[in-house]
């Protein structure tokens, strides 16, 4: 557990979870994971959701935890996996995926680099009681390998190599992660940036808008770009 | 001559080292940082990652599961002879990519940008880039791998002369701020700036400016030196700290690194390394001796000469100046 956790309200989670057990989970809690989590991105997402494809089956009973990421991993010659480190990707893509997801897939959890934006959370998490968890960071890949405590199956790991495969990875203790939004849908990473929106007309007191604009940008720097 | 098998068995040992191991330079720094940090949450990330870079030694595991875009920069002594010549260094450090893919293991990041082809080694077309430098003088090459992320944190724009010192504070606040929310720069972070040149190189000066200078390092230019600094206190003030958490640690070194710039411009690039800082350097002599080290002595002042053939007395007084 981190040294700096100490301030923190910290939860542990057994998976598959159940919107009750994350009734307590606050924007800012570091949670840690047992269980098994899937990784599935836009390589799963267009698969299942555009392609029609299954999910394995009873997939939400084994698991309600989806992980946007892409291990760092290897397949043995025997058919075993070598898995070092595991780190987050941006998940602020994927959210046009999300709505069929949440309804084909039952996930409760999502995990990823970033968080998305309230408005997703509001639209998309909130409906099935689920919330986000963004990777710590970034880049607790290390830390987060540690916690693996096997490879239970990997999916279209042929058709879709070893960073877009559905990966099942048995976790115990695994983490940290930190709660972007709770079940209200609302954004730790939203409210920070309004701390931080206060203080912006200073720090750019006395710099100089360029000659040559660019088109499409904001001028804004509340706001983000994602 | 460089034995060859020399050259490969170090790239493949450097990958290994790059991935694994945090620079001291960098741990340092971030090590102040988490000193002075006094948000809750940043403070958290901060020891988070203190205690990642200790397991990741410990277990021999990457630091960091995406990989970013591996890359090599080579430094040629001018006296040093390669046995099989460039191609087989390529071949070299081609081959030491793909191996430390499987052998650390690395996730295969690499794709065509089109047809999302992927080899499942970090190797394609142009991939991974291999960068050159020369320096006069010395039997030997110098090795360096960077594993930098690839998708946020960089940027390019041009300037002009009438923009000015304040235009350049903009732009590197406008970046900070653009890929600092919600930490997609995974700060805090090496800060490198390209200013001038072509739009290529200028992009190319930033990139090398972040990742090829060790934090503490600064420009023997001294009002370039001094700009740096500034610009490491300015991206401090923001408010923020890792993943976008408010808080005081965005940068941790700023480097700038300047190249001769069409008369009427002065296009810049700012490049953000990362919390993980991947970098590894070996020095390779013509007699098959290895020293591993983690600064990449890139910008040598043979680099940054401003004359046409070399003087290094003429140098070493402008750069004293």
């Amino acid at each position: 557990m981190g040294t700096g956790s100490g301030k923190l309200k910290t939860v542990s989670l057994n998976l598959p979870v159940t919107t009750e057990d994350l009734k307590d989970i606050e924007i800012g809690t570091v949670v840690y994971l047992n269980g098994v989590v899937y990784t599935a991105r836009e390589g799963v997402y267009k698969k299942v959701i555009e392609d029609g494809e299954q999910l394995p089956a009873h997939l939400h009973e084994t698991s309600n935890a989806n992980f946007h990421c892409s291990p760092a991993a290897t397949r043995n010659a025997d058919g075993t996996y070598n898995v070092g480190a595991m780190t987050g990707t941006a998940s602020f893509r994927f959210s046009k995926w999300l709505e069929d997801w949440f309804r084909i897939s039952k996930a409760k959890i999502i995990i990823g680099k970033g968080g998305m934006s309230s408005a997703d959370y509001k639209k998309y998490f909130v409906p099935n009681g689920a919330i986000y968890l963004t990777t710590v960071g970034y880049g607790t890949g290390a830390l987060l390998g540690r916690g693996i405590k096997g490879i239970r199956d990997v999916h279209w790991f042929d058709e879709l190599g070893v960073a877009q495969a559905m990966w099942m990875v048995e976790v115990e203790n695994f983490g940290p992660f930190i709660a972007d939004s709770d079940l209200e849908g609302n954004s730790l990473f939203e409210r920070e940036n309004a701390k931080i929106r206060e203080g912006v007309d200073k720090l750019y007191e006395g710099t100089k808008e360029p000659a040559l604009h660019r088109y499409g940008e904001s001028n804004n720097r509340g706001d983000e770009v994602i | 001559m460089i034995p060859m098998s020399v050259v490969r068995k170090t790239a493949r040992e450097l990958m290994d080292r790059a991935a694994i191991e945090i620079p001291d330079d960098y741990l340092t720094g971030l090590k102040k940082a988490a000193d002075n940090e006094d948000g809750d949450l940043s403070s958290f990330v901060l020891h988070a990652m203190l205690e990642n870079y200790e397991a990741a030694k410990e277990d021999r595991r990457a630091m960091c599961a995406d990989t970013g875009v591996p890359r090599w920069y080579v430094k040629m002594g001018n006296e040093a002879t390669l046995e099989g010549g460039p191609v087989a260094l390529e071949e070299a450090l081609r081959g030491a990519t793909a191996e430390a893919t499987d052998g650390v293991p690395l996730r295969p990041n690499r794709v065509h940008p089109l047809w999302r082809t992927d080899h499942n080694n970090n190797v394609g077309l142009n991939a991974p880039e291999i960068e050159y430098s020369f320096e006069p003088g010395g039997d030997w090459i110098d090795l360096t791998t960077v594993h930098k992320g690839g998708l946020f944190g960089t940027d390019y724009r041009m300037l002009f002369p009438g923009d000015g010192i304040e235009g350049i504070k903009r732009f590197y606040l406008d970046c900070l701020m653009a890929f600092g929310k919600r930490g997609l720069a995974c700060q805090p972070a090496i800060i490198g700036v390209g200013l001038g040149g072509s739009k290529d190189i200028c992009s190319v000066l930033g990139k090398q400016a972040a990742c090829l200078r060790t934090v503490g390092d600064r420009n023997p230019d001294p009002r370039t030196a001094e700009l740096e600094l500034e610009l490491m206190e300015l991206g401090n003030s923001i408010g923020m700290g890792a993943m976008g958490f408010v808080g005081k640690s965005m940068v941790i070194d700023c480097h700038i690194e300047c190249g001769y710039t069409h008369t009427g411009g002065m296009p810049m690039s700012v490049h953000a390394f990362c919390l993980s800082s991947r970098r590894a350097v070996a020095r390779v002599y013509g007699d098959g001796r290895v020293e591993f080290r983690t600064d990449p002595n890139w910008f040598t002042p043979y680099m940054r000469r401003e004359t046409v053939g070399w003087e290094p007395e003429a140098e070493s007084l402008r750069q004293s100046v």
